[in-house]
């Protein structure tokens, strides 16, 4: 199952992403996973959060933003668990433009968000492997 | 060696100057109204004819021209000549997509290299001399201005066009240059890219540059002057009255003489439009007095500027005029080339961008650099970062097409661009290239 992931556009000038992260901050918004893509001029923040749709409303103040339909695997936190998802998807030509995976104090512990371009391929792909994908429910109970 | 290409013009007396201007004025106007419809119908509108002109003093009573005119008319609404005695085009760049394309008959070159030839002189050149001309070759008119110019005077004439610095310098070292002729900026950027190989100022055989198309400083004249060895001179000119050498520096190196026998100027008050004593300092407008295939009237050239008659120590009796001092409209000079913020705001409307934008020009090392900030909108933004990237190349590309330039585009959040008084800041020139 797909979940929600919002973008922003960060400009590289010190303070900005400090300002966006404040505002979610004072909205209240906690952030459950995070990346930031950098080049020389801007980079681009992304983010899973606790609530998607007001987030985006907060962060439109002061960038501009878009979401995103990624997937979120939950995975044992040891040594080989992210490669043999990636081979799983590698075999099947599946193209992943990017993935960031965080850890948790949780029974499985690991956690990776990946963008592809199609979803629905990469989830059966996944579920042949017998790799669940994570609602947005389930994030949120992390 | 001779002191002046042609000495009896150059050198000529008040009196015989103005006897030149108004036989060629009364002329010119006649042949322009014969020829171009559309000055005609200026004239009409303001109820002048050609027996009403009788001499330059009466120069103020026929309509201007500007570069909407040239826009309106383009590409043969101005044309004095018929085609088949056309022998070349240039252009440049216009206030929009349009670009501006000048006309010229085998006489009108061979005037615009007397012209370029006076300049090459006046900077100490002769027969003897090794001309390397660094301008670009094409459309634009440096090139083939100078390049006209030196082949009059018999220099040796290295047609080196634009770029490509390895090949200048060892052209420049193995052929023994003694001229140079280029932007300001490229002969301070072959400067200093003769002292990083190690090249001191006095291992060249260069003796003179003669620097124009874009401002330039007395402080850039005497680094460029120290950093190649040379005595650097300023030459003036513009597309629309032919190219480079309307006007250029003698050794006085105290103003541009102006080819008064070929080009008549005035300085305007640029709101008004009413012509300003000598010596006053206002828009500059010329007159080509015997320019036919594209012969413009009161040309406003949007440079502001001063005009003094004084003798000159190099002994030439034409006006001189100061360097420009700034400009009437918002066009930029960079690294030589036109632009103006109106093509820009184009380009984004076209591609789908906000017009909110900022063009920010500064200048490093001698070199103008020319970024240009655009707003973000809704839609525009992926959370891919090879899809934004991708998306400034294509500006940037788009850009250059337009321009004949290429800037840095650097993508911005929305409603960042500075804005006064509910308008954005669209310009950003940070180079001091007026004193």
């Amino acid at each position: 199952m797909a979940i929600k992931q919002l973008s922003a556009f960060v400009e590289n000038k010190p303070g900005t992403l400090l300002a966006m992260l404040k505002a979610l901050a004072d909205a209240g918004i906690n952030i459950r996973a995070m990346s930031i893509a950098d080049t020389r001029d801007f980079g681009i923040l992304r983010l899973i959060v606790s609530d998607v749709e007001k987030a985006a409303n907060v962060l439109e103040h002061n960038s501009i933003v878009t979401t995103t339909d990624v997937l979120a695997v939950e995975m044992r936190d040891e040594a080989g668990a992210l490669s043999n998802i990636l081979s799983a998807l590698g075999e099947a030509n599946i193209n992943i433009e990017y993935l960031y995976a965080f850890t948790a104090r949780t029974e499985r512990g690991a956690y990776v968000v990946f963008r592809v371009d199609d979803n629905e391929a990469a989830e059966r792909v996944l579920q042949a492997h017998r790799i669940a994908t994570l609602s947005e429910a389930e994030i949120a109970a992390i | 060696m001779p002191k002046y290409f042609q000495p009896e013009i150059e050198t000529a007396s008040r009196e015989q100057l103005l006897e030149i201007q108004n036989r060629k004025i009364v002329e010119q106007v006649r042949h322009v109204y014969d020829h171009v419809p559309y000055y005609r119908a200026l004239m009409q509108q303001k109820g002048v004819t050609p027996e009403d002109i009788h001499g330059v003093e009466d120069i103020h009573l026929l309509p201007f021209l500007t570069k909407a005119d040239l826009r309106d008319s383009y590409p043969y609404g101005l044309l004095g000549a018929d085609l088949k005695d056309c022998v070349r085009i240039h252009s440049t760049s216009g206030t929009t997509g349009k670009r501006v394309v000048a006309f010229y008959t085998k006489e009108d070159v061979d005037l615009w290299e007397d012209c370029c030839a006076r300049a090459i002189v006046a900077a100490g050149g002769s027969d003897e001399d090794v001309c390397q001309v660094c301008y670009g070759y094409g459309l634009f008119t440096g090139g083939f201005g100078l390049h006209g110019g030196a082949h009059k005077v018999g220099c040796l004439t290295l047609p080196m066009s634009s770029g490509n610095t390895a090949r200048q310098i060892q052209f420049m070292m193995d052929l023994h240059s003694t001229i140079l002729c280029c932007t300001p900026s490229y002969a301070a950027y072959i400067g200093e890219s003769l002292a990083e190989q190690g090249i001191r100022p006095e291992d060249n055989c260069l003796k003179a540059g003669i620097f124009g198309a874009e401002p330039w400083t007395e402080e850039m004249r005497r680094s460029i002057e120290q950093s190649l060895g040379i005595h650097a001179y300023d030459i003036y000119g513009l597309t629309e009255l032919g190219g480079p050498g309307v006007a250029f520096e003698c050794e006085a190196q105290s103003g541009m003489h102006i080819n008064e026998d070929h080009f008549y100027a005035e300085i305007i008050d640029p709101d008004t439009g009413e012509v300003l004593p000598e010596g006053e300092k206002g828009e500059l407008v010329f007159t080509s007095l015997d320019k036919r295939a594209f012969p413009l009237l009161r040309y406003r050239t949007r440079d502001i500027c001063m005009l003094k008659r004084e003798q000159c120590p190099c002994g030439r009796t034409h006006i001189k005029m100061c360097k420009p001092m700034g400009r009437s409209d918002d066009m930029l000079i960079i690294r030589g080339v036109n632009v103006f913020p109106s093509q820009i705001e184009a380009v984004l409307l076209s591609e789908g961008y906000s017009p909110n934008y900022q063009i920010v020009v500064d200048r490093v090392n001698n070199t103008d650099t020319f970024d240009v900030n655009v707003e973000l909108t809704a839609g525009q933004f992926s959370d891919k970062v090879s899809e934004t990237q991708a998306r400034e190349k294509a500006l940037e590309a788009a850009l250059r097409t337009m321009l004949g330039i290429g800037p840095k585009v650097h993508l911005v959040t929305p409603q960042t661009i500075a804005r006064s008084e509910g308008k954005a800041v669209r310009v950003i020139d940070r180079r001091k290239l007026h004193d």
